[in-house]
């Protein structure tokens, strides 16, 4: 099952450890993660369900190009990794 | 009077306690969090801060032991958007301001949002709803950022005799009112004047950009707007409303106070207009008026004697429940608090985080 990881700084306000999770696409992986453990998803996505502006996704390294419908394809060995964007202040 | 003022900046919110005498910062909650609004409910003490997360966006936390404690609860979010919609995006930016309710509705809050939005709680924060109507009106596309990308509600009146009359400035898109608890609008700027706009559209109430609003608690139909060129007052309740004319150092500014036991006092905090907002020859003042805005005093007696650039932005000026103590904070994050209405002023810290709110708790 393709593995999702979230910045550590997301530990500061939300209790996020790395899990294992079924899906095909980068949406169902992450359906899956908010399904067990809903207060994660507003601090990833909006309230229209996009990615939030100053987050980013990888996907076996490689940022995914869907960040409003999230349908990058994911591989049963897949690393998703949920980072926050670079910001100043 | 207020012995407790909420300071929301930008790394956390910071409490100041008056005890035997004397104001001294506690230890601040959110560390490190932007903090744009902050709320102390007087009906059951309960204390709001909206927090502004730069990458997980806007997370709203509420105490009910006097900020020993705090607990996350719901954020305003919007609707799903449909396709195609004009405007912003419906997505929350930011809390500009939160408000309660009226006396007789306890656990009742508003929030005023960018872009443009004006939500309302009924069970303290656990669950929010875009004022639809006002949101929905074919004017709303029209609003312009001010300072910011898109529209924002930075200032809510309900007035106290009447909860259902609710009364919001818009940077920039005038005053707007409901007489029916939110159910209908009327754009009631008439008498404000906009002096970036071309000529033909000077005068219209859309157009307006006003930085803040307040409404007098014992006589609300006097309310008060520091405009982006100019002061305003209205004496019937935001029908019409007037220019002030004799104001002090210079009409520009973003905050305004009211006393809230006299209409015709109110405090501002001039700047020098308008790229360069910074205090009009870098001496920190606030300017009184006592007499409804025919004449202006210039206060500056323990702000900073050496040059200041300290902006005081349009949430960080507050005056207590008595009308006696007032705070202002500024941007560079310099905080003051003035225990007779303004004479004198003393320095609680000139080493803050930038700060974009002061609020008085009971």
């Amino acid at each position: 099952m393709p593995r999702v990881v979230f910045t550590s700084n997301l530990q500061r306000y939300v209790t996020c450890p790395e899990r294992a999770v079924r899906g095909a696409t980068v949406g169902q992986a992450l359906a899956g993660v908010f399904a067990d453990t809903p207060q994660i998803r507003d601090y990833v996505l909006d309230e229209q369900g996009h990615v939030r502006r100053h987050i980013h996704i990888y996907v076996d390294g490689r940022r995914i190009a869907d960040r409003e419908r999230l349908t990058d394809a994911v591989h049963d060995d897949s690393e998703i990794c949920v980072l926050q964007a670079l910001s100043g202040g | 009077m207020s012995d407790r003022l909420l300071v929301g900046t930008r790394k956390g919110l910071f409490t100041v306690a008056r005890r035997n005498g004397r104001w001294s910062l506690l230890e601040p909650s959110f560390l490190g969090d932007p903090v744009t609004a902050v709320l102390a409910d007087p009906r059951d003490s309960t204390l709001y801060a909206a927090l502004n997360l730069g990458h997980f966006g806007v997370k709203m936390r509420r105490s009910k032991d006097g900020g020993k404690t705090w607990e996350e609860h719901a954020a305003p979010t919007y609707p799903p958007q449909p396709e195609n919609a004009p405007g912003p995006a419906w997505k929350l930016v930011q809390v500009w301001v939160m408000e309660t309710g009226g006396a007789d509705e306890p656990g009742v809050l508003w929030a005023g949002t960018i872009p443009g939005g004006l939500f309302r709680s009924r069970d303290r924060g656990d669950n929010w709803s875009l004022v639809r109507s006002l949101w929905e009106h074919p004017s709303r596309t029209e609003w312009m950022g001010g300072g910011y990308d898109a529209a924002g509600i930075h200032s809510i009146c309900i007035d106290p005799r009447d909860r259902r009359k609710v009364s919001v400035a818009v940077s920039t898109g005038g005053v707007w009112q409901s007489r029916d608890g939110g159910e209908t609008w009327d754009l009631r700027a008439s008498g404000m004047r906009a002096e970036y706009m071309p000529p033909d559209r000077q005068g219209d109430p859309l157009v307006q950009d006003v930085h803040r609003m307040v409404a007098c608690p014992s006589r609300p139909d006097v309310l008060w707007a520091q405009h982006h060129n100019g002061v305003f007052r209205s004496t019937d309740g935001a029908a019409s409303w007037n220019e002030i004319r004799a104001c002090a150092l210079s009409c520009f500014g973003f905050a305004v106070a009211v006393d809230p036991n006299n209409a015709d006092t109110a405090w501002f905090v001039p700047a020098m207009k308008d790229e360069k907002r910074v205090p009009v020859n870098a001496q920190l003042a606030v300017t009184r008026t006592r007499d409804g805005g025919r004449t202006f005093e210039v206060l500056r007696d323990g702000l900073p004697a050496e040059a200041a650039y300290d902006l005081i932005y349009r949430h960080a000026l507050d005056v207590d429940g008595s009308g006696e103590r007032l705070a202002i904070g500024s941007t560079t994050g310099g905080l003051w608090i003035s225990e007779n209405r303004g004479n004198s002023w003393q320095c609680i810290s000139a080493h803050l985080p930038p700060i974009a709110a002061v609020r008085f708790a009971q």
